[in-house]
């Protein structure tokens, strides 16, 4: 488990370089982080086969962009497969293996969330133990300076070009002929799954190589269908590369670059048939759970009426409603960074902190505070520290003390990092204590000086069966006051509030914010 | 081939249900897809996720008008997901009422009349207050397996093979409890 996926890629590069297989996973945003040792891996090209796991998110379900990363296999000069479904995603990574070896080169492995996350039944093969592979010393190869990377330029491309002729006769890549004298449909990943859904009829290709393209296997087919189609989730990138090798096809006249594709969209393109709308009902966006040590913060952050440059994490909640105190939200990091230039843009008008969550802060976010210090700029800086990495699941990170398998691990200290970097005004504070906090933030941003503020609390999943005390309402004024911070715990009836006992964890948040002290801790 | 789409809000078990229906299929000898999304819905939002049981199955996601069945564990989100039924497909709904936050804060107001709404506007709308059977049978937290029982009688499915997907799914100390809220589950319904 690496902090960011820069040092992933590296780490399996070196791996390979030592003569092991290696692979790194990431979503399509985590290759943009590594996509530095990426484009240079290229040339040196491996030892040990080299895989790396790629996996997009058409529609976005948990991610900030929309991007399509066949475009880093084409840029890069490094082969792409996308596998369609689960015993192709095992087949798959057995080929790669073998293309990446036998050509001498990194190979991508995308796929998109409905392949990454559907489950689905998978034969399996005896396994095949590989020997470590014997290192020798290349520096032609593995050093990248000018002199040897021109020469390992001319090698790209002769692969390149190797392989390009090689993949049209790859069985991945395959046309699936149902009738004559119908249409054919051009497509791979999970679309190849709809399309096999919606039009059972049509004649199919099958792309499993999206670099190099079987540009010749797809002409082939071209010739011997009715009409061609080209139906693929976001860029048009099949099409375009068709009909700049002079394949008229139909592609995104009849689909958007954006959002997923489905078997319904398909056969409204095709057959007309109306896709079922849904009702207008109130939306259900996710929310801080009850109990989320980020609440208490981001209630001071709206309270002392901030601006936030926020982070990638569950703390991003902190945008919305009625909370609704992150001003920005960018990629992994950016938080930092953004806060340094948002205060040299606007001076003493700023007023604004930096927010990001322990994972971040060691993915990327340290190298911002280190430029911020050096830089002398006076940003804050709140690191909210709940020993875990909430969003994705609760896996372990380099500050939690524990390695991936939960095995005890050496933990970077946080505190004592942000000293090394340079940062004089630290605190450390209480999540829970929202009074602490904002005392903490008041200083924090009157300093001229970097300041840090780390507020810790576990989150609140890593201990559900810890016995807690509840809050009760005791002659609730019905002020709405405790209604801020929204807590899924809390809801409000004409008599006053009332307190969820299933879901209420006793932080104890809401009773500091009520005016009244209508909020207790009770025994229930 | 069966397409089940089963909607809740993050927390409910919605992934151990499908889980369930993936090994039933599975027992049974059957293709099988199992999809779902996790990430930011998880917390507290909706989730959906979708099963297709049969011969040969492509996509791993059911779509809009398609489904056989509809497995909501909670009255708001059965009107939100309905749209994804066959017009004879059958609709289970949990009678549970979560507020979403925009509710909670006023921003919006929770729908009333949504039962009777949705038995208007579906043909074979089925309700069940799994919460209450799954508390009887010894916890809250088998709500999920509560409304497997109901739909493996509503839909016909192999009983005793769908005990056996659901025994092997739950952590053994409450294979029991999971089991008897299957029981409750069936004959409830």
């Amino acid at each position: 488990m690496a902090p960011n996926e820069k040092v992933a890629v590296e780490v399996a590069l070196g791996a390979s370089v030592g003569g092991a297989r290696a692979m790194a996973c990431m979503k399509h945003v985590g290759l943009n982080v590594a996509a530095d040792p990426l484009f240079t891996a290229a040339y040196t090209g491996v030892n040990g086969g080299l895989v790396i796991v790629v996996a997009d998110d058409p529609g976005m379900h948990s991610s900030q962009n929309e991007q399509d990363s066949r475009y880093y296999a084409r840029s890069a000069h490094v082969p792409m497969l996308e596998p369609s479904s689960a015993q192709e995603a095992k087949e798959f990574v057995k080929l790669a293996y073998e293309l990446s070896e036998k050509f001498d080169t990194p190979v991508l492995i995308r796929e998109t969330t409905r392949v990454a996350h559907s489950h689905g039944i998978v034969e399996l093969c005896d396994r095949e133990e590989k020997e470590i592979k014997p290192y020798e010393k290349a520096a032609n190869k593995y050093v990248c300076m000018p002199a040897n990377a021109i020469l390992r330029h001319i090698e790209v491309e002769k692969r390149d070009n190797a392989l390009a002729a090689f993949v049209n006769g790859m069985d991945i890549n395959r046309a699936e002929y149902t009738s004559e004298n119908e249409i054919g449909v051009i497509c791979f990943g999970a679309v190849y799954e709809y399309v096999k859904e919606a039009l059972p009829s049509a004649n199919v290709y099958k792309v499993g190589t999206l670099y190099p393209l079987p540009i010749e296997g797809m002409k082939e087919f071209a010739k011997k269908v009715k009409k061609l189609y080209v139906i693929e989730e976001l860029e048009p990138y099949i099409e375009d590369a068709l009909k700049a090798a002079g394949v008229a096809c139909v592609g995104k006249e009849l689909f958007s670059v954006q959002g997923e594709l489905s078997v319904a969209k398909i056969l409204k393109a095709f057959e007309n048939r109306e896709i079922p709308q849904a009702e207008k009902v109130p939306a259900r966006p996710p929310v801080m759970c009850a109990g989320c040590p980020h609440r208490g913060v981001f209630y001071v952050l709206h309270k002392l009426k901030l601006t936030v440059n926020g982070d990638i994490g569950c703390y991003t909640l902190g945008a919305v409603p009625p909370l609704a105190a992150v001003d920005t939200c960018v990629c992994m990091g950016a938080s930092v960074g953004m806060a340094h230039g948002f205060k040299k843009a606007r001076g003493e008008n700023a007023h604004n902190v930096a927010v990001i969550g322990d994972s971040t802060f060691l993915h990327s976010g340290v190298t911002g505070l280190i430029n911020a210090v050096y830089n002398q700029s006076g940003l804050t800086l709140i690191i909210l520290d709940n020993s875990t990495t909430g969003m994705t699941g609760h896996q372990q990170h380099p500050a939690t003390g524990k390695n991936l398998k939960g095995e005890s691990a050496p933990s970077v200290l946080l505190d004592e990092l942000c000293k090394a970097c340079g940062v004089k005004d630290l605190q450390i504070v209480d999540a829970y204590d929202v009074a602490a906090v904002e005392k903490a933030v008041k200083a924090a941003t009157a300093s001229n000086e970097v300041s840090v503020i780390i507020a810790q609390r576990p989150c609140v999943l890593l201990n559900k069966k810890a016995k807690r005390e509840t809050v009760v309402v005791k002659d609730c004024k019905n002020c709405g006051k405790c209604m801020q911070i929204g807590c899924p715990a809390i809801s409000r009836t004409e008599t006053g509030v009332k307190i969820d006992l299933t879901q209420c964890t006793g932080c104890g948040v809401c009773m500091q914010v009520c005016p009244f002290k209508c909020l207790q801790k009770g025994d229930n | 081939m069966m397409n089940i789409l089963i909607s809740g809000v993050g927390g409910q078990g919605t992934l151990l249900a499908s889980r369930v229906l993936g090994k039933y299929a599975l027992l049974g000898g059957y293709d099988c897809k199992v999809s779902e999304i996790h990430g930011m819905s998880q917390r507290g939002g909706s989730v959906t996720t979708h099963v297709r049981i049969g011969e040969k199955i492509y996509s791993p996601v059911v779509w809009e008008g398609g489904a056989d069945m509809v497995i909501a564990f909670e009255t708001l989100e059965a009107a939100r997901v309905k749209h994804f039924l066959k017009e004879d497909g059958i609709l289970l709904v949990n009678e549970e009422k979560i507020l979403p936050m925009p509710c909670i804060t006023g921003a919006a107001k929770y729908p009333d009349g949504l039962k009777e709404s949705l038995q208007q506007s579906v043909k074979n709308a089925r309700f069940i207050d799994a919460k209450a059977i799954a508390l009887e049978a010894g916890s809250e937290k088998a709500t999920n397996i509560v409304m497997l029982g109901s739909i493996c009688k509503l839909y016909g499915f192999d009983k005793a093979r769908m005990e056996d997907a659901v025994a092997a799914c739950v952590p053994e100390k409450f294979r029991e409890l999971n089991l008897t809220a299957f029981r409750l589950g069936f004959e409830r319904v």
